[in-house]
């Protein structure tokens, strides 16, 4: 049997783990577009940004890991097709391999700015190792950085700009930071934390071009308010586009992501598809959804492994992310949406609580500021389906595994 | 280098040696120890790390930071003296000989 993996990123290390580890004894090709081995991409914002962890600890496995493995690495190179019918990929140098099964670990790319740009060279994406290389050299104390995008990106990227000494400005469109993924209260507490620091947080701003030249600076951002701002470099972050094109021209169903079931098989039996790139169940909330986050590429690249090699499915746990910014651990486990209530535990003034969000008194997602405990906790709970009482939650005299214990036991 | 012996989740026991300058977490992974997840790369923010040192070494390592406290006290194989995060320890020299057993999953 030969299993080839399309994408070098944590997906696909972690497919090849599981594999392995599951006793899988065949043939495994890895085809990545990056010339580098996989690597960790969350540091990308983080301490590689600032400069603290050197580029040779970002791979996720060192080279003779793969080769213990057996697995044949080809690097900077591109799957161009897929021929379901033929069970074969075309690779971008003319060459083909032929699979049993496939895995789709493509990723997923910056969704492009929607405006026009006349100075590319200074206007940057955050995604992959080649674009921190790109955009490093520009991070210079007293340099203006405008940065496109008031997510997580956009906000870790402005606190590791800030604490190189750039001058930051981050422009969001949403009347809010974190629109998107976050509640308006944590929303509200990044916006005081970035802007107490000297981060000017600009929400309600909507760009509308970047011209060259300008006052002083190398670019000029300009707003619809018809605002023009000085900018050494523009680093942008709104958002990501799954790699799921080469997908649906093969004929499988990708609606805003390859889709997959709970064993991240892809309407082709053959073929899986795992991370940044897929449209999955998500189990323990309803419905479907893209889940941009690690939890999500391990979790579907040990489940394509289970599936491949006809084990049980392993466990699926809830959505769980995290997000560094200056001296705060954020920790979100769940998905808040279709909560109707929200309950704070802890003091956000001191820079250490969490917000529960319920459906009834099913907990749904906690938020979690320098809060492990509530994130762990909410990691058990929400797979559980357990049940909370709101009001035990607000109270800090209890201790929050106590708390969980009880409601596990219950559940 | 230092040696550092482990007993993985099977139950098996191996011995490598760790490159000093890497968390315990970062040469226990390039070692080929698939059992340690490290699914937040070393970050303090999962506990999917977690190991159980040797009790003639819980002096030696330097103790538990509060967030690794909070982190690893919530996982199910919590051991007071034992548990660890091994991508808080940083390898050196003084490690020759630890011994530790990867916790089971969480």
């Amino acid at each position: 049997m030969h299993v080839v993996i399309v994408g070098g990123g944590q997906a696909a290390q972690q497919t090849i783990a599981s594999l392995r580890q599951g006793g899988f004894d065949g043939r495994l090709t890895l085809v990545g577009d990056e010339p580098v081995l996989p690597y960790q991409r969350p540091p990308l914002s983080k301490a590689y940004m600032l400069g603290e962890l050197p580029a040779e600890r970002l791979p996720l496995r060192p080279e003779p890991w793969y080769t213990e493995r057996r697995v044949d690495l080809l690097l900077g190179r591109r799957v161009t097709a897929i021929d379901r019918s033929a069970r074969r990929v075309q690779l971008d140098d003319g060459g083909a391999l032929a699979y049993d099964r496939l895995v789709l670990a493509t990723g997923a790319r910056p969704r492009p700015l929607p405006v026009p740009v006349a100075a590319p060279d200074a206007v940057f994406d955050l995604r992959s190792l080649a674009d921190v290389e790109g955009i490093r050299a520009g991070l210079q104390a007293g340099r203006r950085l405008v940065i496109v995008g008031g997510g997580y990106i956009g906000l870790e990227a402005a606190a590791v700009a800030h604490s190189l000494g750039l001058d930051v400005t981050v422009l969001e469109r949403a009347e809010r930071l974190l629109a998107r993924v976050a509640s308006p209260t944590l929303s509200e507490f990044y916006r005081q934390q970035h802007s107490r620091r000297g981060v000017a947080i600009r929400t309600g701003a909507q760009l509308t071009a970047v011209e060259a030249g300008g006052d002083g600076g190398l670019v000029t951002p300009v707003l619809a308010s018809g605002e023009r701002l000085a900018a050494d470099l523009v680093l942008t972050g709104i958002g990501i586009l799954p790699n799921a094109e080469m997908a649906a021209e093969a004929g499988l169903d990708v609606a805003e992501g390859i889709v997959v079931d709970r064993d991240a098989r892809t309407s082709d039996p053959l073929i899986f598809a795992a991370g940044d790139c897929t449209r999955r169940p998500l189990v323990h909330h309803g419905g479907h959804g893209r889940l941009e986050s690690v939890h999500n590429a391990v979790e579907q690249g040990k489940l394509a492994a289970a599936a491949i090699l006809d084990q049980p499915r392993p466990a699926e746990d809830c959505p769980w992310f995290w997000s560094d910014q200056y001296d705060l651990k954020l920790q979100i486990a769940g998905l808040a949406a279709g909560s109707d209530h929200t309950v704070v535990r802890g003091e956000p003034e001191a820079g250490r609580f969490a917000l529960f969000y319920f459906a009834g008194d099913r907990l749904r997602a906690v938020e979690a500021v320098n809060s492990a405990p509530e994130f762990l906790a909410a990691k058990k709970l929400i797979p559980a389906g357990a049940r909370l009482d709101a009001t035990a939650v607000a109270d800090t005299s209890v201790k929050m595994r106590d708390l969980a214990a009880a409601a596990l036991a219950a559940a | 280098m230092p040696t550092i012996h482990v007993t993985d989740r099977d139950g098996s026991q191996s011995s490598f040696e760790a490159r000093p300058g890497l968390t315990l977490m970062e040469a226990l992974r390039g070692a080929g120890y698939d059992s340690i997840e490290a699914i937040c790369g070393g970050n303090c923010s999962c506990a999917t790390c977690h190991v159980l040192i040797d009790p003639d070494w819980a002096d030696t390592l330097p103790p538990r930071a509060n967030d690794e406290d909070d982190l690893v006290a919530d996982t199910d194989a919590y051991d007071e003296t034992r548990s660890r995060l091994s991508c808080q320890i940083a390898v050196t020299d003084a490690l020759d000989g630890l011994r530790l057993t990867v916790a089971p999953e969480d």
